[in-house]
C-alpha cells in the first residue's frame, strides 16, 4: 500500500497528485512531460522537497511516514530496512562503467557474511532478467538491452519493498519486453514487492493488467483498472490495428 | 646546488599536497552532490587566493599568525614557537596558496560524472562517502591526478607567501625559489640556470604525467 500527496513545481510544470496505490501492480500512464519521472523520484526519495519551501511530499509505504517535508521526514533512498526499502529503474540504464556486471548487480546488496551467497544473489537476479550469461561482461559491451536487463537486475538483487520502473524496457523489443513483464511479473508476486511501473506505451499498461494511474499535465486525471481507464486508448490500438 | 634547499622543497610540496587532497576531495564531493545557497559562496571563498597577490596573502598570514593577534598568540601558546618563519608556517601558508588548484580540477572532475550513476547509487541505498568512494574519485581519476600534481607544481614554484611568511632560514624556510632568487640578486647566473632547470623539469615531467597517465590507450573518445 502506497499513499501520496504530492505538489512539486519543477520550472513550469506544477506536479499535484494525492493519490493511494493499493494493487500489487500499479501503472502511471501518460505522455512525456506529463510528470512521471518527477514522481518516481519523490517516491524513491532522490528528490525531497525542502522544508520551507513551496513544494509538499507525504508518502507513505505500508503505513511507515518515508517523506513528509512539513514534518522534515525523508527518509533516506536504498533498499535496506532502515532506509525507503525501494529501488528505481530508470529509462537510462547508468550502469556504473567501471565495475563488471557482477559487482553492478552486487552494488547495493548488503555484506552477506561472503562471497559465496553474494554471488548466489547476483546469479539469482540476473537469473530472474534472463541475463545469466551476461555476469562476468563489462557495461561497455553490451547492447542496450542487456544493459537495461542489467540494470533491472541491479534493482532486484537487494529484495526492495517498492520498485519502481521508469520506463525500463525502452531498448527492448516488443516479445522481448513482454517476455520480461512476464518473469518480472512472477518474481514480484513471489517476493511481495509492490510495483509502480511508468509508461507511455498503453499496450505495456493493458498487457499487465495492473491498476492504472492515468497522468496528465502533473494532475492525476484518472485511477483504476486498465481496461477502464485506458478504454479509449485501447479502442484507439485496436483500431490501428484493424 | 643547495640539496637542503631541495629537500625542504619535496618536503614542502608533498605535505601541502596530501593536505590538500584530504580536504579539497571531499569539499568538491560537497560542492558537487550538496544544494544549498551557501555552496556558490564556498567556491568562491575556495578560488579566493587564485586573485589574491601571494605577496598580499603572506602578508595577511603573517599579521594573522603574529603575536599582534590573538589567534598568533593562542597559536604560540598552543605550539610553544610562533607559526609565522617555521616550516609548520609555510605549510599553512601553501595549504591556503594551493588550495583552488585541488578545488577546482576535483570540482570539475566531479560534476562530470553522469548524474544518473550517481542517483543510481544512491538508489542503492549509497552512502554520500560511499558515492565519493566508489563513485566519483574512480571515475574521476584523472581530475584526482591533476589536482595531487597542480597543487604538488604550484607549492614547489611559490615565492611570494613563503618569503613574506616564511623569510630565508636555510633547512626551516628556504625553498628552491628563494635560492633561485637569492642566486640572481648575487649575479650567480651558472647557479640560477641549475636551479631553474631543476624546477622547470620537475614542472614539465609531472604535466606529462598528467596528460600521458591519464590519456585512455587509443585516444582521446576511446
Amino acid at each position: 500500500m502506497l499513499e501520496l500527496a504530492l505538489d512539486a513545481r519543477r520550472g513550469s510544470f506544477h506536479l499535484q497528485v494525492e493519490c493511494r496505490f493499493a494493487a500489487d501492480w500499479t501503472v502511471i500512464f501518460g505522455p512525456s512531460g506529463s510528470g512521471k519521472t518527477t514522481l518516481l523520484r519523490l517516491l524513491g526519495g532522490l528528490d525531497t522537497p525542502p522544508r520551507r519551501g513551496q513544494d509538499r511530499a507525504r508518502i507513505l509505504l505500508e503505513d511507515r511516514l518515508v517523506t513528509d517535508s512539513a514534518a522534515g521526514i525523508a527518509i533516506k533512498p536504498g533498499p535496506r530496512v532502515w532506509q525507503r526499502r525501494t529501488t528505481l529503474v530508470s529509462q537510462q540504464p547508468a550502469l556504473f562503467p567501471h565495475l563488471g556486471v557482477a559487482a553492478n548487480v552486487a552494488y547495493g546488496l548488503p555484506w552477506l557474511g561472503g562471497d559465496a551467497e553474494q554471488k548466489e544473489a547476483v546469479d539469482a537476479a540476473l537469473e530472474v532478467v534472463g541475463a545469466g550469461s551476461l555476469a562476468n561482461r563489462r557495461p561497455r559491451d553490451l547492447s542496450g538491452g542487456e544493459a537495461q536487463r542489467v540494470a533491472l537486475a541491479r534493482a532486484l538483487a537487494p529484495r526492495p519493498r517498492l520498485l519502481l520502473l521508469d520506463e525500463p524496457f525502452s531498448a527492448l523489443d516488443g516479445a522481448a519486453s513482454d517476455a520480461l513483464l512476464i518473469r518480472l511479473r512472477s518474481w514480484v508476486e513471489q517476493h511481495n514487492v509492490q510495483t509502480v511501473l511508468a509508461t507511455h506505451d498503453a499496450t505495456d499498461a493493458l498487457a499487465l493488467a495492473a491498476e492504472v494511474a492515468l497522468l496528465h499535465e502533473g494532475r492525476l486525471a484518472a485511477l483504476g483498472p486498465a481496461a477502464e481507464v485506458l478504454a479509449a486508448e485501447r479502442q484507439r490500438l485496436l483500431q490501428r490495428l484493424s | 646546488m643547495d640539496w637542503q634547499a631541495l629537500a625542504l622543497t619535496l618536503k614542502l610540496a608533498t605535505v601541502t599536497t596530501a593536505i590538500l587532497l584530504a580536504v579539497a576531495v571531499p569539499l568538491a564531493a560537497w560542492l558537487v552532490l550538496g544544494r544549498g545557497r551557501w555552496l556558490a559562496a564556498v567556491e568562491a571563498l575556495a578560488a579566493l587566493p587564485l586573485v589574491l597577490p601571494p605577496t598580499v596573502l603572506g602578508f595577511f598570514l603573517l599579521v594573522l599568525l603574529g603575536p599582534r593577534t590573538a589567534f598568533g598568540r593562542g597559536i604560540t601558546a598552543l605550539l610553544g614557537h610562533p607559526l609565522a618563519f617555521s616550516f609548520s608556517g609555510l605549510v599553512v601558508g601553501s595549504v591556503i596558496y594551493s588550495f583552488p588548484f585541488a578545488v577546482q580540477p576535483l570540482v570539475a572532475g566531479f560534476a562530470a560524472v553522469e548524474p544518473g550513476i550517481v542517483d543510481a547509487a544512491r538508489m542503492l541505498g549509497a552512502s554520500q562517502f560511499r558515492v565519493l568512494t566508489t563513485m566519483l574519485i574512480p571515475l574521476a581519476r584523472r581530475s584526482l591526478i591533476a589536482a595531487a600534481v597542480l597543487s604538488f607544481l604550484h607549492t614547489m614554484g611559490e615565492f611570494g607567501v613563503v618569503l613574506m611568511l616564511g623569510g630565508d632560514i636555510p633547512g626551516a624556510t628556504r625553498t628552491l625559489s628563494i635560492v633561485l632568487y637569492n642566486q640572481v640578486e648575487n649575479f650567480d647566473y651558472a647557479a640560477a640556470n641549475r636551479t631553474a632547470a631543476i624546477l622547470l623539469a620537475s614542472s614539465a615531467i609531472a604535466l606529462a604525467a598528467i596528460y600521458l597517465g591519464g590519456r585512455p590507450r587509443g585516444g582521446r573518445r576511446a
